[in-house]
């Protein structure tokens, strides 16, 4: 093991120590402000050009095994590799593509994928031999994170946005030699979709940057349907290989039935009360727009503001992100006009996203890229999400769980709250005696200047830099507190915990959508 | 005072703990054994307020296995009196 000798630190505006420079990664743009970069109206960072390539007519794309594919690609060391995550935990092309990359001798691979989960946790023994040395991902969860906290890897893991991932992929950061694209349906050229076919998962929003910048691209699939196939998330002028498997995944996994509404009191509760929050915040009005996350208090905010919008006989303009079959209901009632979907969540989703026209997939650079003439949650009223913490400067942290361990993911969430009007985090006080509001979170993704307002089941905050809106919620009623008030009433309730030990070793960098770094995770200390 | 018998209080859910104690032969001691998914901020506090229920009821030799979910402190009093009370036949329960 190397060990690491940070010679010097930049604290970011939030005021958390940032790295110079780190060895085998390179200098670290400390966090400076959530639009300071985008006002400029354009990038500093050279964007890196797209791969030339040419194929003869009627040249044959298709491989018969996952194998023959990627011995045709010509693995090298030090490649780096990505895969896209909307089969979730159903997923099984990222680790037997690795398996075979391993068995090749491949070592140093960088692994970029647009995220990691559950399904990942098999890739723990290459990130120990050396096969994988290099990881940018947007989350990572259950036994691979704690591996990652304690310390398996060399080189700390890049955590990205959905967005700030278009990023880091067209400036080259991200530089990708083989883009191995799982879909659930395809074409002997590589047209592909994950809307149809038996391991339907929806929408393909995050592999598009990948298939127009990686060097090579490898499109996997378990339906091989007649030329041509539609429509076309992946396009055949990007793709190289087309890969016939017998399954891309565990389906049960990846299209299960449709999301229900928790019918848990507690966030029943707190759902109710983020709704009462827009309803009275001035944002609420016809034609606006709408994100909400996928579970828990969060998506049940949808059932509350669904009942508010037929009352009031308003209509939203377009629901976006993430989406479940309750965003599909609120498409199919008219209550919204159009769905963007960069991510879909069960089955109902995949068939809206093939049937219906307002339904209209999107990539992740279209969703969430910084850097672009204007990505959708720039034009989002209001946005509803989740967090495993929040702290008195409403930094919010979705990423390190209470004992300190990577198990979250950033996704869109720095994303969406930079561009909202208004940032509603929605959770629970506590959750199993562990404070969610506290002095100082852990790790921060979203800093708290995008963030407008905490809804809790024992009270509202409003973030200071918001007074009209904390006037216009008082004046409705809603019972508003200070922050550090609560915070304190939460820990009278909880008791004070003992704190997280951490060594100095960094074990992830958490970058900002516009590629700066907000925050550092370090390795947990076990007793 | 002497345990009479194995006794359980609380349950498996969320933000509950579940306590079985077990009388053992006198002059053992206590043996508590503590699970908790919170054990790293708040285990000391936990183990403090079981050895303190324990003084209440002048209990010196018991096994305790401890399930704890997240319970806050009132919760982990409680049951821990619930479960002394029923291993000592003080409260005629339903669950034994």
């Amino acid at each position: 093991m190397r060990t690491f000798n940070f010679l010097a630190m930049n604290k970011n505006k939030i005021g958390r120590e940032i790295p110079k420079n780190i060895e085998g990664i390179g200098e670290l743009e400390p966090y400076s402000g959530a639009w300071k970069k985008l006002k400029k109206g354009w990038m500093d960072e050279l964007t890196s050009p797209p791969p030339n390539k040419a194929k003869m007519p009627h040249a044959d794309k298709v491989c018969d095994t996952l194998e023959e594919a990627i011995e045709k690609s010509n693995p090298k060391d030090g490649m780096t590799v990505s895969f896209h995550h909307h089969m979730r935990n159903g997923e099984n092309i990222l680790v037997r593509s690795i398996d075979i990359l391993a068995k090749m001798g491949i070592k140093n691979i960088t692994l970029a994928s647009s995220s990691l989960n559950e399904s990942h946790n098999p890739i723990i023994k290459y990130l120990e031999d050396g096969t994988i040395t290099r990881i940018w991902t947007s989350g990572i969860r259950g036994k691979l994170g704690q591996a990652i906290s304690s310390g398996v890897m060399d080189l700390p893991i890049t955590i990205h946005s959905h967005g700030g991932r278009v990023r880091a992929i067209h400036t080259g950061k991200i530089s990708i030699d083989l883009a191995i694209i799982a879909a659930s349906a395809a074409d002997e050229e590589g047209n592909a979709t994950g809307s149809t076919g038996k391991s339907a998962f929806g929408s393909l929003g995050y592999a598009h940057i990948d298939s127009q910048y990686a060097k090579q691209v490898m499109v996997v699939t378990d339906d091989l349907v007649d030329y041509p196939c539609y429509p076309l998330s992946i396009k055949q002028i990007y793709v190289d290989f087309v890969v016939k498997v017998d399954s891309i995944g565990d389906s049960s996994k990846i299209a299960s039935g449709t999301t229900r509404i928790t019918k848990s009191p507690m966030d029943l509760r707190i759902a109710k009360l983020g709704a009462d929050v827009i309803e009275n915040s001035g944002f609420f009005n016809e034609g606006f727009s709408f994100q909400v996350g996928a579970g828990g208090a969060s998506l049940a905010v949808a059932k509350f503001i669904r009942e508010k919008m037929k009352r009031k006989n308003i209509k939203g303009s377009f629901l976006l992100g993430g989406v479940t079959s309750y965003g599909v209901d609120m498409l199919n009632e008219g209550l919204f006009k159009t769905i963007f979907d960069v991510q879909s969540f069960d089955a109902a989703v995949s068939t809206s996203l093939y049937n219906n026209k307002n339904h209209i997939e999107i990539s992740a650079g279209h969703y969430a890229s910084p850097f672009n003439c204007g990505c959708v949650t720039n034009k989002l009223d209001i946005v509803v999400l989740g967090a495993l913490e929040i702290d008195l400067d409403f930094n919010v942290n979705v990423i390190t769980g209470a004992n300190g361990e990577v198990r979250g993911a950033s996704g869109g969430h720095s994303d969406t709250a930079s561009g909202a009007q208004l940032t509603v985090v929605v959770c629970p006080s506590f959750r199993g005696r562990i404070s969610t509001i506290n002095k100082r979170v852990q790790t921060v993704v979203t800093p708290g200047e995008t963030v407008d307002v905490l809804v809790t089941e024992r009270g509202i905050c409003v973030n200071p830099m918001k007074p009209e809106l904390e006037e216009s919620l008082k004046k409705a009623g809603l019972n508003i507190k200070k922050i550090e008030d609560l915070q304190q009433e939460v820990e009278k309730i909880v008791g004070k915990a003992k704190e997280v030990k951490y060594s100095d070793k960094i074990v992830g960098l958490v970058e900002y959508r516009d590629g700066t770094i907000v925050d550092v995770i370090r390795q947990v200390i076990e007793e | 005072m002497k345990l009479i018998k194995k006794a359980q209080a609380g349950s498996f859910e969320s933000s509950d703990i579940l306590i079985l104690a077990s009388p053992v032969e006198e002059g053992e001691g206590r043996d508590i054994q503590i699970e908790s998914g919170v054990f790293m901020q708040y285990g000391e506090t936990i183990e403090k307020l079981i050895h303190q229920v324990l003084d209440q009821f002048e209990v010196n030799d018991v096994q305790l296995q401890i399930h704890d979910k997240g319970a806050i402190e009132p919760v982990i009093l409680a049951r821990m009196e619930t479960v002394m009370q029923r291993a000592l036949e003080m409260q005629k329960g339903t669950m034994y």
